[in-house]
C-alpha cells in the first residue's frame, strides 16, 4: 500500500496556518463530553494532557511511574531548540527547518518539520510563563548555547537539567488541571492492550502495578506518548522502565510501525564498566561546546592522557569535520568514535573509549566558567567513575539513546487506526534518520502543547462521544486476553531470570543491529532472535503471582515485547539497502566512510504491518517529497 | 571474609526491611551480597542479590527505581540510617559500592514517615507530595497565552536562585530524614522557585496558603530546625528555602 501522510501542499510557510483553518473544531460546551486517554506523562504526554484539560476535554492520564513527574524526559540535560534568533546570529524558522531536515539525513516529512520549527518559539514563551528558570544573561535576557548539527546558538537551557525543568513545567500545568478536575491521573499503571472497536481506538487495558488489577478504560480517542524503544539494546541511556510495550501492543492491533531501524547512538556516554551494569549514563552533548574529543595518534600509546603531548593527539572530529568540529551531529560523532576504537586507538578498559578533554577551555575561560556551565555533569561523571573530569580528560563512548522510528502517523499525528494518536518519541514523524541535539524536548512539547489540541478536534468533531462503554464486548475480550497473557508468563516456571534474557537479547542487538549493520549481521540476528524468544517462553522464571506488586512480572512483559520487536528492528534494517543517519550499513558507504544514501530507491518511510508472531510483516511505503530542501549529500566538513 | 582489594570482589551482609503490604507487619531479613565490585552502583548490588534470590526460588526485594542517574527521584532507601546513604549530593542509584568495604553490614530500610505508607518492602506511596504540588505549585497560564519569553526580564541572580530551588527531584528524602516527618524543604523549594520570579507574583498569596494547608492535612510535621533534610538532600536544596516559605507565609498573612 502506498501510504498518504496527508501533508498539506502549497507554500511551506503557510502549510500549518492553512491546515489549522481547514480543520474542524469542537464547540467549547461539547468538549467535556469527550474523554481522551493519554498514555505516558513525559513532555509529550504531560503537555498534551494539560492542554487538552485546559480546553475542557475530559482527560485520563496513565504512567507506570509513581508520579507523572518522573517520566524519562526528566533526564534530558542539554537544552531545547527554538528559532528565536535572540543572539542575532542568523537563525530563523527556515534555518531550523533546514537544519532538522538535513540533520535527519533527508528522511522526514518537510511539512511536519516546518510546523515543528514554526511552533518552537511558542514553546519557549510558554515555558517562561510557567516559571521555568531558564539560564539568563546579566541583562536578564534568555541565554543560548550551541548544539550539534547547527552553526547558530539556538539552544535554551536550565543548567544541565533542561529536561527536568521543562517536564516539571508541564507537570505543574498538569497538576493544575488535576486540581481543576479536568484530568484524572493513574500512576503506577501500565498499558497492556489497545481496545479497537469497529476499526477505531476506543480504549486501553491496563494493569494496576500495585493491586495487580487488570481493567479497561474507554475513551473517544487514545494518545500514546510512551517514549522510545532503545532499551531493546538492554544497556542504554533510557530509564529502566522505558519500553516498547504500549506502541508494540498498538502495532499488534493494526497500527503501522515506521522506520524502526532509525536508532540514535549518542556519542558522549560514560563507558560500560562491567557485565552487571544495568544502564548507561549520558553526558550531555552540550559538553562538546567546549570539550574536545581525541584519542592517541599512535597505536599502543598507553601514557596517561595528560602526559600525551599535543603532537601525539588526534582530535579526530576536528580533523575529519573542520567546519563543525566537535559539534558534528550525533550519528557522525558516534561512528567516528567507534572508528578510532576499531582502529585500536581507543582508551580505557577494553579500548572502548575516547577522551573528552576540557584542558584547553579551562585554560582559556577558567575552571569557574566551565563549572558554571557543566558543573552537575562533572559531578555526575565523578560519582560514577571516581575520576575528576576537570583535571583528567573524561572517557566517553557511544550508547543507545533515542529512537527516531516509532508508530506511523499522518500530519495530524493520527496513526492508521482512527482515534489513535501518537506523540513525542513514540511516533516517527520529524527526526528522519537522525535527531539533532535539543530537538527531542522541542518535539515533545510541540506535539503536546501546540499540535494535538488542534488536530484532535478535527477527529473528535466527526466522532460521536461516549459510544463505547466499559461493558462493550471488546473490553471484556481485551481484559481476558491480558489476563491470559499474564497467566502464561507466570506459568512458565522455568530456570532463567528475566534479566538474563534481556541481557542476551541486548548484546545480540548491539553487536548485530547497532552502530554498524550488514546483511550478514542482520540475517544472523533475525535467525537468532526467535530462538531466544522461544527459550524465554519455555524457561523464564518469574517468582510470585499477578495479584499485587510484582516487578519481575513487569519486566518480563516488557522483555517479551522486546523479543518480538527486535525482529522487526532487524528486518527493517535489512530491507533498507542504504546508509542514512543512525542507520549505517557497511555495504553502503563512500570511500571516506561516510554514509551513502540511495534516494532513488529509499526515499520513503517504511511502515510495517503486523501479520503474526514470527511471520513476515507487510511493508507499506510513504514516499518522501522534497520541494523546499534540495536533496544533497549530508556534509559537515 | 576476605580482605577487599582494588580488583577483588566484596561480600556484604545486608539487613533488609521486608513487608508484604501496607497493613502487614514488617521485619528485617538478612542476605549476603556476593561478588560485588567497587564499580557496582548500590542498586546494581541489589540487582545481584535479587537475581540470587530468584534463583533460590525466593521473592526478590521490591524497591523503587527508574532513571538510575539521579534525576527522576524514584529511588528511596534509608541506608544505615541515612536517607540515600549519606553521601553528599547523591541518590541511592548514584551511590557506588566503592564507599563500602568487604565484610560490611548494611541496613536497608524504606522511607519512614506518617505521610508515606509502605506499599511493599522498600517501596512507599508518596502521593502526599503530589497533593502539595496540586494545591498551587504552578502559574495559571493556559497553553498559548504566553507573551514573548524575553518580555519578562529576570536578573541572573533571581534566575539562579529560582533554579537552585527548582532542582528538587521530589524524592522525599527530606521527609524521611526529618524527625518530625516534615515536608517543608520540599514545599519551601517549590514556593521559593515561584516567589523569586515575576511570573509567580500574581498567585503568590494563594499559593503559599493552599500548599501549606494541604501539607498539614497530609500528615507531614513542621520544621524544628534540625536541618537533616538538607544534609540528605541529593540536590543539596538549602534550608534557606524553608525560611523563605515561612517569610512568604507571613507576608501573605498581612497582604
Amino acid at each position: 500500500m502506498i501510504l498518504d501522510g496527508k501533508s498539506p501542499t502549497g507554500p511551506i510557510e503557510q502549510t500549518w496556518d492553512m491546515h489549522r483553518l481547514k480543520m474542524k473544531l469542537v464547540n467549547p460546551a461539547n468538549k467535556r463530553k469527550y474523554k481522551i486517554l493519554v498514555v505516558g506523562t513525559g513532555l509529550a504526554g504531560a503537555s498534551a494532557a494539560a492542554s487538552l484539560g485546559e480546553l475542557g476535554y475530559n482527560v485520563e492520564a496513565f504512567c507506570y511511574q509513581d508520579s507523572t513527574r518522573r517520566a524519562h524526559s526528566i533526564a534530558a540535560q542539554g537544552g531545547i531548540n527554538a528559532a528565536k534568533n535572540y543572539p542575532n546570529d542568523g537563525d530563523s524558522i527556515s534555518r531550523l527547518f533546514y537544519d532538522t531536515v538535513k540533520g535527519g539525513d533527508f528522511r522526514s516529512r518537510e511539512a511536519d518539520v516546518w510546523r515543528l520549527a514554526q511552533v518552537s518559539n511558542n514553546i519557549i514563551d510558554q515555558c517562561v510563563a510557567q516559571g521555568i528558570p531558564f539560564a539568563r544573561d546579566y541583562g536578564g535576557y534568555l541565554d543560548n548555547r550551541s548544539f550539534g548539527g547547527a552553526q547558530v546558538s539556538r539552544t535554551f537551557y536550565a543548567r544541565g537539567q533542561t529536561g527536568q525543568q521543562l517536564l516539571l513545567g508541564a507537570y505543574s500545568s498538569l497538576s493544575r488541571q488535576i486540581k481543576a478536575g479536568t484530568v484524572k491521573i493513574f500512576p503506577r499503571t501500565e498499558m497492556l492492550d489497545l481496545v479497537v472497536v469497529d476499526g477505531e481506538a476506543k480504549g486501553i487495558t491496563i494493569r494496576d502495578l500495585v493491586t495487580g488489577e487488570i481493567r479497561c478504560h474507554v475513551g473517544d480517542a487514545v494518545l500514546l506518548c510512551s517514549g522510545g524503544y532503545v532499551n531493546v539494546f538492554y544497556l542504554s541511556t533510557n530509564a529502566m522502565g522505558c519500553s516498547a510495550t504500549a506502541i508494540w501492543k498498538a502495532y499488534k492491533k493494526g497500527a503501522f510501525f515506521a522506520n524502526p531501524c532509525y536508532t540514535q547512538i549518542h556519542p558522549t556516554c560514560i563507558p560500560q564498566s562491567g557485565d552487571y551494569q544495568s544502564k548507561l549514563t549520558l553526558m550531555s552533548e552540550s559538553l562538546r561546546n567546549d570539550g574536545r574529543c581525541w584519542v592517541p595518534k599512535n597505536h599502543g600509546d598507553n601514557r596517561p592522557p595528560n602526559e600525551i603531548p599535543e603532537e601525539d593527539r588526534d582530535y579526530y572530529l576536528e580533523r575529519k569535520y573542520p567546519s563543525f568540529g566537535n559539534l558534528a551531529p550525533r550519528d557522525i560523532s558516534s561512528r567516528a568514535a567507534k572508528e578510532q576504537c576499531d582502529d585500536g586507538r581507543g582508551v580505557g578498559p577494553g579500548g572502548r573509549g575516547v577522551y573528552l578533554d576540557f584542558r584547553d577551555p579551562i585554560n582559556r575561560l577558567g575552571k569557574h566558567t566551565i563549572e558554571e556551565r557543566y558543573g552537575n555533569l562533572f559531578e555526575m561523571y565523578e560519582l560514577i567513575t571516581a575520576e575528576d573530569g576537570y583535571s583528567v580528560p573524561m572517557r566517553i563512548y557511544p550508547a543507545p539513546h533515542y529512537s527516531m522510528g516509532g508508530l506511523w502517523v499522518d500530519y495530524n499525528m493520527m496513526s492508521n487506526i482512527p482515534g489513535l494518536f501518537v506523540l513525542g518519541e513514540a511516533n516517527f514523524s520529524v527526526h528522519g534518520a537522525n535527531r539533532l541535539g535539543a530537538s527531542a524536548l522541542m518535539q515533545g512539547l510541540a506535539d503536546g502543547y501546540f499540535i494535538i489540541p488542534y488536530t484532535i478536534a478535527d477527529y473528535l468533531a466527526q466522532t460521536e462521544p461516549g459510544v463505547v462503554t466499559i461493558d462493550h464486548p471488546e473490553c471484556a475480550k481485551s481484559i481476558e486476553d491480558v489476563n491470559a497473557y499474564t497467566d502464561r508468563l507466570l506459568s512458565v516456571n522455568g530456570k532463567r531470570t528475566v534479566t538474563g534474557f534481556m541481557r542476551e537479547l541486548g548484546i545480540l542487538i548491539w553487536e548485530n543491529v547497532g552502530m554498524e549493520r550488514s546483511e550478514k549481521s542482520l540475517t544472523e540476528a533475525i535467525e537468532k532472535i526467535p530462538a531466544i524468544r522461544n527459550e524465554f517462553w519455555e524457561n523464564v522464571q518469574i517468582p510470585g503471582n499477578g495479584s499485587g506488586i510484582n516487578q519481575q512480572l513487569e519486566i518480563a512483559g516488557r522483555t517479551a515485547e522486546f523479543l518480538e520487536f527486535a525482529e522487526l528492528l532487524a528486518r527493517d534494517a535489512l530491507h533498507r539497502n542504504e546508509s542514512c543517519g543512525g542507520h549505517f550499513r557497511v555495504e553502503y558507504q563512500y570511500e571516506d566512510g561516510e554514509a551513502k544514501r540511495d534516494d532513488e530507491n529509499f526515499s520513503y518511510s517504511a511502515a510495517w504491518e503486523y501479520k503474526g508472531i514470527g511471520r513476515r510483516p507487510e511493508l507499506h511505503k510513504e514516499p518522501l517529497k522534497f520541494e523546499n530542501v534540495e536533496l544533497a549529500v549530508r556534509s559537515y566538513k | 571474609m576476605s580482605e577487599h582489594t582494588a580488583h577483588g570482589t566484596m561480600t556484604l551482609k545486608l539487613i533488609v526491611w521486608r513487608q508484604k503490604g501496607p497493613t502487614e507487619p514488617g521485619r528485617f531479613e538478612t542476605y549476603l551480597a556476593r561478588n560485588i565490585t567497587e564499580h557496582h552502583s548500590f542498586l546494581e548490588m541489589l540487582d545481584v542479590v535479587n537475581e540470587d534470590l530468584i534463583n533460590d526460588g525466593k521473592e526478590p526485594i521490591v524497591f523503587d527505581h527508574d532513571c538510575r542517574e539521579g534525576i527522576c527521584g524514584t529511588c528511596s532507601q534509608v541506608i544505615n540510617g541515612l536517607a540515600h546513604g549519606g553521601q553528599t549530593r547523591t541518590t541511592v542509584c548514584q551511590l557506588h559500592m566503592r564507599t563500602f568495604k568487604d565484610g560490611d553490614t548494611i541496613y536497608i530500610e524504606p522511607w519512614r514517615a506518617k505521610a508515606f505508607p509502605i506499599l511493599k518492602d522498600l517501596m512507599v506511596d508518596r502521593n502526599a507530595l503530589e497533593r502539595i504540588i496540586q494545591a498551587g505549585a504552578y502559574t495559571s497560564v493556559n497553553t498559548g497565552a504566553a507573551p514573548d519569553g524575553n518580555s519578562i526580564l529576570i536578573s541572573k541572580e533571581d534566575a539562579d536562585y529560582s533554579m537552585d530551588a527548582a532542582e528538587c527531584i521530589g524524592c522525599g528524602a527530606c521527609v524521611a530524614a526529618c524527625p518530625n516527618g516534615a515536608a517543608m524543604l520540599f514545599t519551601g523549594a517549590k514556593v521559593s522557585q515561584f516567589a523569586a520570579l515575576p511570573q509567580g507574583q500574581v498567585e503568590a498569596r494563594e499559593r503559599v496558603f493552599s500548599m501549606i494547608e494541604v501539607m498539614q492535612k497530609c500528615g507531614f510535621g513542621n520544621c524544628a530546625n534540625h536541618y537533616d533534610c538538607q544534609a540528605v538532600c541529593p540536590k543539596d536544596i538549602d534550608v534557606k528555602f524553608i525560611a523563605r516559605l515561612n517569610r512568604e507565609y507571613l507576608k501573605a498573612l498581612v497582604m
